[in-house]
């Protein structure tokens, strides 16, 4: 097995070439591999594997990575969906 | 600090696990020794969820070092990371609470990588001087990692997803199932009971037994079974993957409830089967490290109507068949 990919097309990662300053980061902190960074700058190779962690946005020194983080759990999502019904004050998530 | 689990240790693994102290199962933050480290070993910063902390100790027998146990309130690494309670703010305040620059005189610090999600290196080096090294995934790595003038190689930076991985987490799956289990068991009961004579007790216990039977059939196809064959159900959305190996589970109903039960209710069963398993497989997304809450939502978005369809559909041939 070489990463699990997930629902393709549906991850909100983005990437500014323009801002890159090819600091390498990104490409050490993803769990899943999507970057590659050569002499062209910043490569997203498989943007499926990505599972907006959102860990290359926040350490990315100059804001060339864009992400809507957050978990993937259905059952924290059902939860907040819940709330937003019953318009309950959100507290606590999944895990 | 000991290096080695006791058996005390083991039990409350286990326990951890099942879900039973899961919540509760912490180590007290601050700065531990193990081995004899002097003020040039590496500083190793984890969670104070004791399996985390359990996991770290045991790869550190021929190491030298220092621990530092963040306040995550109990939740392990990733976790943490992503909730909040594993963030730059804490690694700041740890540090500076427990004097971590008297104790040694370099200024480096080794985190799981996957605390990347909650920590801002920079801003850490900014706030108290240190320097954040984003250390391998697994604690087993570290030796090597350390080894290697900390630095970490492509298999230590994969996360992975095996079959023992995906394993270890169905019984606290199927813990998490008790209490809505015993709402759904009050319901079977009832709505197997009314029939032409309005309400029988007979038929509530006989028939109640029947679709309890097939619920414990959807679990194991949606929490035991497609878990385990992850990888190899076709479709990337987990509610259709549990309709497959919920598929698997009501094929053995339809064999085994087999008793003189009438087609609607043979179908009912057949129906509330894989919908409990489509249900409970698009639960377990939260269990895995690869999906996005992107891809959740729009499974969700799809799979939920779908099992609301089916569910009521389940009542209909269920309620209604006594009267056919």
């Amino acid at each position: 097995m070489h990463g699990y990919r997930y629902i393709e097309g549906t991850a909100t990662l983005q990437v500014d070439r323009q801002r890159c300053v090819g600091c390498g980061l990104c490409t050490e902190v993803c769990p899943h591999r999507i970057f590659a960074l050569s002499a062209d700058g910043l490569e997203v190779r498989d943007l499926d594997l990505c599972m907006e962690c959102g860990a290359c946005a926040r350490n990315c020194p100059v804001q060339a990575l864009t992400v809507s983080p957050g978990v993937g759990c259905a059952a924290a999502l059902l939860t907040a969906w819940t709330n937003r019904l019953l318009r309950r004050k959100v507290v606590g998530g999944c895990c | 600090m000991a290096t080695t689990t006791s058996t005390h240790d083991f039990w409350g693994t286990v326990g951890a696990r099942i879900g039973l102290i899961r919540n509760t199962y912490r180590v007290v933050p601050g700065l531990y020794a193990v081995g004899s480290p002097g003020p040039e070993s590496s500083v190793l910063v984890t969670a104070n969820y004791k399996l985390s902390f359990d996991a770290l100790r045991q790869q550190l027998s021929a190491v030298d070092a220092w621990i530092l146990v963040l306040d995550t309130r109990g939740i392990n690494v990733w976790c943490a990371a992503g909730k909040g309670t594993f963030s730059t703010e804490e690694v700041i305040q740890s540090v500076n609470r427990y004097r971590v620059s008297e104790v040694v005189n370099h200024r480096d610090l080794v985190l799981p990588q996957l605390a990347a999600t909650g920590v801002t290196a920079r801003e850490v080096k900014g706030a108290c001087g240190f320097q954040v090294f984003f250390g391998p995934i697994r604690a087993a790595d570290l030796p090597a990692y350390l080894q290697q003038n900390k630095h970490g190689d492509e298999a230590m930076r994969e996360v992975t997803f095996t079959l023992p991985e995906r394993a270890v987490l169905i019984p606290v799956e199927l813990f998490l199932l008790a209490k809505p289990l015993l709402v759904t068991l009050a319901l079977v009961f009832v709505l197997s009971g009314i029939g032409p004579s309005l309400f029988s007790l007979n038929a509530a216990l006989h028939r109640g037994l029947i679709l309890l039977e097939a619920t414990l059939l959807g679990i194991m196809g949606g929490a035991v079974l497609m878990p385990l064959l992850l990888p190899w159900l076709p479709c990337r959305q987990f509610w259709l993957k549990g309709v497959l190996s919920g598929l698997a589970a009501a094929v053995v109903s339809w064999f085994l409830l087999d008793t003189g039960r009438s087609l609607p209710e043979q179908l009912a069963l057949f129906l509330w089967v894989m919908t409990v398993s489509s249900y409970l497989a698009m639960n377990f997304t939260g269990s895995t490290p690869f999906t996005s809450p992107s891809g959740v939502e729009y499974e969700m978005r799809r799979g939920i109507p779908m099992q609301i369809a089916a569910t009521c559909l389940t009542i209909v041939l269920w309620v209604g068949s006594p009267f056919f």
